[in-house]
């Protein structure tokens, strides 16, 4: 067992400063693995199909992008296949109007009250699947990944039909309860209620992500350092602040950026529900980008908003790769 | 840690309804497509149906271009989950098991790419695509998807190959193998089960992809499942019977993919700490 786990741990050893192995029974002279010129090129050559792929297909696009955002491209010049540069106009008609800015503020709204409810109620599952006995684990287990597999436009069109108008489960439960003026609720009518349904799909596609990995994580804690706060006489709460908490910070760090980033260029989910209305009210930036871009065929334009997009993502990106880097420091 | 009756309620309550909230969705979903039309629009919801009919999947399935977008759905995604594994399994394996310049920075390159964000690039593909006359078909969803699913496949299947022991690999060199001999009779046996737990990213991304293929395949006819399911219920006038039923038919390969998968996939999404 203790060899496997060397064996891992070495893995990124290099290939040339292998154990020497113990009287080759043959082909002593040839060494595997040794330094060679042709053995030098190997792994580029490996990685050249992946990496060729990835950076001319994404790379590609990238630039496309951002030559697009300097140029007036509507239906005509579409049709006729010009190109007209037009300078930054398309970035001061983007950055200068206040749709843009209302989009924004709208995107990060959105993104914050979904990080922070997702956080919160997944670190709360995943601690309860820590707590609870076998059976009741696997149960709970179990809807967390129905939830979780769930396909999004199947998901979408599902949440559609719980809070539908007419026969929806979600009016008749409400109505039941007593609020009756809630019977007939048109739930895709209004801004906030619309969002609320969006929110509601996303969080409860995403706790379970959150809350099985925070489980697997916490069951990593050595149980000794419990032991050892309980002779310092911490109580549960002591335990849980002074020995599960700090164990699970680089984690709960590491996936509230990634929740950022996947919630901030969710497109999906907030176009299959309603399209970004009532009256484009709920449009985030990817939604807004597609719908000024393609939808009102001011393609120019709909690439400066992708653009501006594409690089605050970058930036969080850039943020979060920088700690988990940090974090596996030894491992790459 | 021995907890009262009392101690042990609390958590199993909220365990029972957390898992209720969590899987009605998609009980419902299902639920749904096998009522009969009567039960589904009934003055108090049918919580359990009683009787079950197969009008509505008839119905989905029966549905214009049906079967020309479950061809085009699995085409796409099998082949992009293929192209990207064998393409990966050279990259993993020289990261995993080789030490050259410059290998960190493309790990990280992978990683960077795996965050890139193809929801916000649409707009370009569709030019690019376009200015290619490559609109209305299936070859540049395969493409893209390949390569969306690429980065995460690499760094995946570079865990699966760096757990395979050296010392087997060494074995079988010293016994005269070379080294790609002994990658294709050692490692990749071994490596079968972390080809399958890969192969559910990939399967799941491409299997879902939405906004691609949104905007550059309007000809029905080359379209893909998730863009049919999202017009399903304006085109059927809210039917939810049959929507359901298609949602159903949508979600099911994912859904039993996932839980033939799910416990090895769970060990390799904590570590490429990604989503599904």
């Amino acid at each position: 067992m203790s060899v496997q786990t060397r064996g891992t741990d070495t893995a990124g050893e290099p290939a040339v400063r292998k154990a020497p192995v113990p009287a080759p029974p043959r082909g002593g002279d040839r060494t595997p693995g040794a330094p060679s010129r042709r053995h030098a090129a190997a792994p580029y050559l490996l990685l050249l199909p992946a990496l060729l792929a990835t950076v001319v297909l994404l790379g590609w696009p990238l630039v496309k992008n951002g030559l697009l955002s300097f140029q007036n491209l509507n239906p005509r010049q579409l049709i006729q296949h010009l190109t007209e540069w037009n300078g930054v106009d398309n970035y001061r008609e983007v950055l200068t109007g206040q749709d843009f800015w209302h989009v924004v503020e709208r995107t990060v709204v959105f993104t914050a009250v979904n990080v922070v409810l997702i956080m919160a109620v997944g670190t709360l599952v995943g601690l309860l699947l820590a707590r609870l006995g076998k059976r009741m684990r696997l149960l709970l287990m179990v809807g967390l990944v129905l939830a979780w597999a769930m396909p999004y436009v199947a998901a979408t069109t599902v949440y559609q039909w719980l809070f539908a108008q007419r026969f929806g489960v979600v009016n008749w439960v409400l109505d039941r309860l007593g609020w009756h003026s809630m019977a007939d609720y048109n739930w895709l009518g209004t801004q906030t209620s619309t969002y609320f349904v969006i929110i509601l799909l996303l969080v409860w596609q995403s706790v379970p992500f959150v809350a099985i990995n925070l489980y697997a994580a916490t069951t990593t804690i050595p149980k000794e350092l419990y032991e050892a706060a309980s002779l310092d006489g911490a109580g549960g709460w002591k335990s849980f602040t002074s020995v599960t908490l700090p164990f699970l910070r680089p984690f709960l760090y590491a996936t509230t950026f990634l929740e950022v980033i996947w919630i901030f260029k969710a497109f999906t989910q907030v176009f299959a529900i309603n399209e970004g209305g009532p009256d484009r009210l709920t449009e985030t930036l990817p939604v807004y980008a597609y719908v000024e871009g393609v939808g009102n065929q001011h393609f120019g334009v709909g690439a400066a908003i992708s653009f501006l997009t594409i690089v605050a993502l970058l930036v969080i990106t850039s943020y979060y790769l920088r700690m988990v880097l940090k974090q596996e420091e030894d491992e790459l | 840690m021995k907890r009262s009756i009392f101690g042990r309620f609390w958590p199993n309550a909220t365990a029972v309804i957390l898992f209720a909230g969590f899987a009605f969705p998609v009980y419902w979903m299902f639920a749904t497509a096998f009522k009969p039309t009567g039960d589904i629009i009934a003055e108090n919801p049918v919580w359990f149906p009683t009787d079950v009919t197969f009008s509505h999947f008839k119905k989905a399935v029966d549905a214009d271009h049906f079967w020309t977008l479950v061809v085009n759905s699995v085409t796409v995604t099998v082949l992009s989950v293929v192209f990207s594994l064998v393409i990966a399994l050279f990259a993993a394996f020289a990261l995993a098991r080789m030490r050259f310049r410059g290998r960190r920075g493309l790990i990280v390159t992978f990683m960077l790419a795996q965050m890139a964000p193809w929801e916000v690039m649409i707009i370009a593909i569709y030019m690019l695509v376009r200015d290619n006359d490559m609109l209305n078909s299936l070859v540049p969803l395969t493409v893209f998807y390949t390569v969306m699913v690429l980065p995460l496949t690499v760094l995946t299947l570079r865990g699966y190959v760096a757990a395979v022991p050296k010392d087997l690999e060494e074995a079988a060199m010293v016994d005269g193998c070379t080294r790609g001999q002994a990658f294709v009779r050692v490692i990749f046996p071994l490596l079968a089960p972390g080809l399958m737990a890969t192969s559910l990213f990939g399967f799941i991304t491409a299997w879902n992809e939405f906004p691609l293929v949104l905007i550059l395949n309007k000809d029905v006819e080359k379209q893909t499942l998730p863009l049919w399911l999202s017009q399903f219920q304006t085109a059927f006038g809210d039917d939810w019977g049959a929507t359901m039923a298609a949602s159903s038919l949508f979600a099911l390969p994912i859904l039993i993919v996932f839980i033939l998968l799910q416990r090895k996939a769970v060990s390799g999404l904590t570590d490429g700490a990604v989503k599904g």
